[in-house]
């Protein structure tokens, strides 16, 4: 007994480095597992009020470009809404429930990386707004990410640009579904994979949300395809997808709520095979 | 509370605050970040206790990796690096290290120099490799690992010379 103690005291520094080696990788490694698995994050009252700081200053310089975009976008809603076919008639319901599926939540970046092979945004909205994990986010332009953790007022994207995301997208004229992933070398071009190689795909073809899952409604822009090559392993198209979107420029993002998604994804867990 | 807690307190803030606010969003070529933060351990007084100055350095990373969400990277980073400092120390002071009364933050020699690229070069390769985390992107890593420390090296030399203390 006297002996394990004099092992401690004496080797005190090192056992400590040890103790605190062995924390830090754990949180490394759980962090790189899976999805949602971070413990720590930068959704919270702390990172979240000092990111706002921050923000408040560094939007003044990009908001004539900010403020472009915005018009932009209303331009286009404004077209659609003039282009209606009876503009007196109320908003498209859901038949059968009788009420919009599908929510939009706008929102602001409060923080951006896009220099790591695990990128990750915060928002300055969270629970408290309706936000949850595993809802999709989007620009005006195209997509950004998927929410991963909320506290009550913030929340954090795992973006497109991400190795662990991986999001259900289709080649918009032939309806070829896929899957995005990326692959950490530039930040503006992701990789659509798993495209059969029957599927005629050719440079400059527009890649869309597939809307097989509850996160994305169908046909939200991505990206166009800039290169095409088979992969070698499993003879499948791999395509290089350049985003609509500038991942290294964004400020005003929109939150899509799904309400049904629990629904569906109660559903097909109760109708999965247990493993 | 002697006056050398309170100039490492101090210094720990603000090099935190710095690196938050300004290094993490400069960017330079769309994803080189420089990390001066970890000055905070180099500049660290050399004869002290050592477990102090590894939690210290544990919570000086774990921070840093709160703001960017990395896990645990700049954890594991800075506290191998507070770990191995005394033998950094024996590498470019020689061995009767202890005895002289080593100062950092002076006049730039072959010996400082030494010392404070070793220290970021292990930093940064233990950080780029923890952060990519796939023999994939090995050479990815040591290309970021090598880019970064020399855009690491010349702002903590700047911000040394910058807070050099007055001479009397």
């Amino acid at each position: 007994m006297q002996q394990i103690f004099n092992f401690i005291f004496k080797n005190s520094t090192r056992l400590l480095f040890l103790l605190l080696l062995i924390t830090s990788l754990v949180l490394t490694i759980q962090s790189h597992s899976y999805h949602r698995s971070q413990v720590v994050n930068s959704a919270n009252i702390v990172t979240g009020s000092v990111y706002e700081q921050v923000n408040e200053v560094k939007t003044y310089f990009s908001l004539k470009e900010q403020n472009d975009k915005l018009a932009q976008e209303n331009a286009r809603l404004r077209k659609i809404l003039f282009n209606k076919k009876d503009s007196t008639s109320t908003l498209e319901k859901d038949s059968v429930k009788g009420y919009d599926k599908i929510n939009v939540i706008q929102t602001k970046v409060i923080n951006n990386t896009y220099n790591t092979s695990e990128n990750y945004l915060t928002i300055n909205s969270g629970s408290l707004q309706g936000i949850k994990a595993d809802m999709g986010v989007v620009n005006s332009q195209g997509i950004v990410g998927i929410i991963e953790k909320t506290s009550p007022r913030y929340a954090t994207i795992l973006s497109v640009l991400n190795i662990k995301s991986k999001i259900n997208a289709k080649v918009k004229r032939s309806n070829h579904f896929g899957s995005l992933t990326w692959n950490a070398k530039n930040a503006g071009y992701v990789q659509l994979t798993e495209i059969p190689r029957l599927a005629s795909v050719k440079k400059g073809d527009t890649i869309v949300t597939g809307g097989r899952s509850t996160i994305f409604p169908e046909n939200i822009p991505i990206g166009i395809i800039d290169k095409i090559y088979t992969d070698s392993e499993t003879n499948y198209f791999t395509l290089d997808v350049r985003l609509f979107n500038d991942m290294t420029n964004l400020n005003h993002v929109y939150v899509i709520t799904n309400k049904e998604s629990d629904e569906i994804n109660k559903l097909e867990a109760e109708t999965k095979p247990q493993q | 509370m002697n006056s050398a807690l309170i100039l490492n307190l101090i210094r720990f803030i603000l090099l935190l605050a710095a690196q938050i606010v300004i290094f993490n969003n400069i960017d330079l070529f769309g994803y080189i970040n420089p990390y001066p933060y970890i000055l905070f351990i180099l500049l660290y007084p050399v004869n002290t206790n050592r477990a102090r100055l590894l939690i210290a350095s544990f919570l000086l990373g774990l921070t840093v990796d709160l703001f960017s969400n990395s896990g645990g990277v700049h954890a594991a980073a800075c506290l191998i690096l507070a770990y191995v400092r005394p033998s950094f120390f024996k590498f470019s002071f020689g061995l009767s290290y202890e005895y002289q009364t080593i100062k950092i933050n002076d006049r730039l020699s072959p010996e400082r120099f030494t010392f404070i690229l070793i220290s970021i070069l292990t930093h940064h390769l233990i950080l780029f490799l923890l952060e990519l985390f796939k023999f994939t992107f090995i050479l990815d890593a040591l290309l970021r690992t090598i880019v970064t420390t020399l855009f690491t090296l010349l702002v903590s030399i700047l911000i040394i010379y910058l807070f050099k203390p007055k001479k009397k």
